[in-house]
């Protein structure tokens, strides 16, 4: 195996929390998606020989789930929201906003790599609707205008860690409820930033 | 009368309500030694007389769930937060705001079922939350609260998190089962149910977050208590997210029993501009809606929505003011399960699609007269008769989850689908 050290002890901690080595398939996706950049086929032989799986198998299961993303992914993956209750509060607009300032397409990667743009199903924000995640970090209440800021303003700052309430703060508006603590945690990847996956920052 | 039970803590503590400090000074974990006191039999007593219904969707009354466990083990507990239904935001708020409450919730329950792994599962989208249950679960291992002998008592639990990756199937428990053993989350036929067959194909609990966060309370107070709350068939509190076109969007923990025009205008403020009130879905993407001429003084009961042709769901209610299409409202809901079908039973892997492709094209203007019938034949060959409950040709019931939104927009709006049709036909001509 020839992961980084973090990602090698990332993936060792993650075997030894489940009764059966296969069931460490999902989160060792992610860690896999930080060390190749995506789910790359190197990245699911990589799973299958961790948890004694085939790589068909592995790649029955990263085929299945759209968070794990097999064609390549941009430094920041910004998904907006299009459900129902995001689509009532105009979402749409937001979608055209962020494809329009980002240059790039619904579905797309960037040709500089910088960002994927997609539109997402339920995201579990409808109370802040329109929501947009980056790197799965949420922001909720964002307009038109605020959507292409939060673009401007990854471009131009290249933030290595992606916080949900620093954007919350910048770009956000109406939450689907209160919460009165600024979280220092975010992601360093277009991968969910919890723990046991990777992420930075001090949490609380 | 007790109006709130989740909720107290995380509003009277803002800052810090997610910390194992503020859970104790708050009276939290004092429920834990009393449950130590009793037999395992009792506490799951105290479920079933408490009357609790499943809240993550299918209302399914907990204690006897319980009580299908088989006799052999090892057993899991599986709390199931993949809360992914369109409309529905409530367990974020509980996981991110009070882990500690689920967290005693699933010790308790834990000993009530023999358990000694519990696992719960967060949809991915939720890292937030995830990494708050996580630094509950890490500060619980470090009091002596989980991992071997706790309390003193013999009890030995461990907790694992576990994240999803995009699949709103995976909030079926079957197919939340096949996640979490690392294969496609795709429905299991049943029986066996988990309760016989589950993780591993050991005996397995599934419960929603919601329902495992009221067990502490059921166990300091009593199971009677919690059953005297509210209307007798919907008992306890329970925990309602107001989105789309409201004035006070939010979750909201009310008794049932309130009519949905207090639920509507009161509690939610009524609509921005004070426009009229079109429709609304009172139970999540998956449930029929309802409509002001007949629908707003109904009371909000599992039991009074059922009669209506509807469900309370996962508590996701959604307003739709008169500015409203309703066919790309419907849209955009068949839209979202032709996204997330699992694909293995054909009437709903080929029904959605066709379902999202006549209403794509009525809402382009390409529409024909036969639609609306064609709409309902493929609705019918998911889900036979119509009626409801829903009949279904499939493995679980996100097909005919699909037909909601097309029988709702038939049986209310059907003028203006026809008018829609009408004039793509105009525009052809």
């Amino acid at each position: 195996m020839s992961w980084s050290a973090p990602n090698q002890e990332r993936a060792a901690a993650l075997l030894a929390r489940y009764p059966e080595r296969r069931s460490a398939v999902m989160p060792l996706l992610y860690v896999a998606s930080l060390e190749y950049g995506s789910v790359t086929d190197e990245a699911m032989r990589a799973v299958a020989e961790l948890t004694e799986l085939t790589p068909a198998q592995v790649q029955s299961v990263a085929s299945f789930y759209t968070m794990y993303k097999r064609d390549g992914v941009g430094r920041y993956l910004i998904s907006v929201c299009t459900s129902i209750s995001c689509y009532l509060r105009g979402a749409d607009d937001v979608l055209d906003a962020v494809v329009a300032e980002s240059e790039t397409a619904d579905g797309e990667t960037s040709g500089d790599g910088m960002f994927t743009v997609e539109h997402v199903e339920c995201i579990g924000a409808c109370g802040g609707s329109p929501a947009v995640q980056v790197n799965y970090e949420l922001v909720e209440g964002v307009r038109p205008d605020k959507g292409s800021a939060l673009v401007r303003w990854l471009r131009d700052g290249r933030p290595d860690v992606v916080l949900g309430d620093e954007m919350q703060e910048l770009f956000g508006g109406q939450r689907s409820f209160d919460w009165a603590v600024a979280e220092s945690e975010g992601a360093i990847a277009p991968v969910p930033a919890f723990g046991p996956y990777g992420s930075a920052g001090e949490g609380r | 009368m007790t109006d709130q039970i989740l909720t107290t803590r995380m509003e009277a503590n803002p800052a810090d309500s997610n910390t194992l400090e503020t859970y104790r000074a708050s009276g939290g974990y004092t429920a834990l030694p009393a449950a130590l006191a009793m037999t395992p039999d009792d506490v799951t007593e105290q479920a079933k007389a408490s009357n609790i219904r499943g809240r993550g969707g299918a209302g399914f009354p907990c204690g006897v769930k319980w009580g299908f466990l088989a006799d052999s083990f090892p057993r899991y507990l599986v709390v199931n937060g993949d809360e992914s239904e369109p409309g529905t935001f409530k367990d974020r708020q509980l996981l991110e705001r009070d882990p500690h409450q689920l967290l005693e919730g699933i010790i308790i329950t834990s000993y009530a079922l023999g358990v000694n792994q519990a696992f719960v599962y967060i949809r991915g989208e939720y890292p937030k939350p995830a990494r708050r249950v996580q630094r509950a679960v890490d500060e619980a291992y470090a009091a002596g609260l989980l991992g071997s002998d706790i309390l003193g008592s013999g009890l030995e639990l461990d907790v694992t998190v576990h994240l999803g990756a995009g699949a709103y199937i995976c909030g079926e428990e079957t197919a939340l089962l096949n996640s979490l053993e690392g294969r496609r989350g795709e429905p299991r036929i049943k029986p066996p149910f988990p309760a016989v067959a589950g993780l591993y194909a050991s005996p397995t609990i599934v419960n929603n977050v919601e329902t495992i966060s009221n067990i502490p309370w059921i166990v300091t107070n009593g199971g009677a208590a919690y059953a005297a709350i509210g209307p007798e068939t919907s008992a306890g509190t329970r925990l309602f997210s107001l989105s789309g076109h409201i004035n006070r969007p939010g979750n909201y923990e009310i008794v049932m029993g309130m009519t949905w025009r207090d639920l509507i205008y009161d509690l939610g403020g009524g609509i921005p501009g004070d426009r009229a009130l079109k429709c609304w879905i009172p139970g999540g993407a998956s449930a029929p809606w309802f409509v002001p001429e007949e629908h707003l003084d109904v009371p909000v009961t599992i039991d009074d929505a059922g009669a209506n042709g509807s469900m309370l769901g996962s508590g996701a209610v959604v307003v739709m003011d008169d500015t409203t299409n309703v066919v790309a409202a419907a849209h955009r809901i068949v839209r979202f399960f032709a996204h997330e079908s699992c694909g293995q039973c054909t009437p709903c892997r080929e029904g959605t699609t066709w379902m999202e492709r006549i209403l794509s094209r009525i809402l382009e203007g390409t529409g024909r007269r036969a639609d609306l019938e064609l709409l309902l034949d493929v609705s019918d060959n998911i889900s036979p008769g119509l009626r409801w409950p829903p009949a279904q040709t499939t493995i679980c019931p996100l097909g005919p989850s699909a037909v909601s939104p097309i029988t709702s927009i038939m049986r209310h709006f059907r003028d203006e689908v026809e008018a829609m049709v009408s004039a793509g036909e105009v525009t052809v001509g």
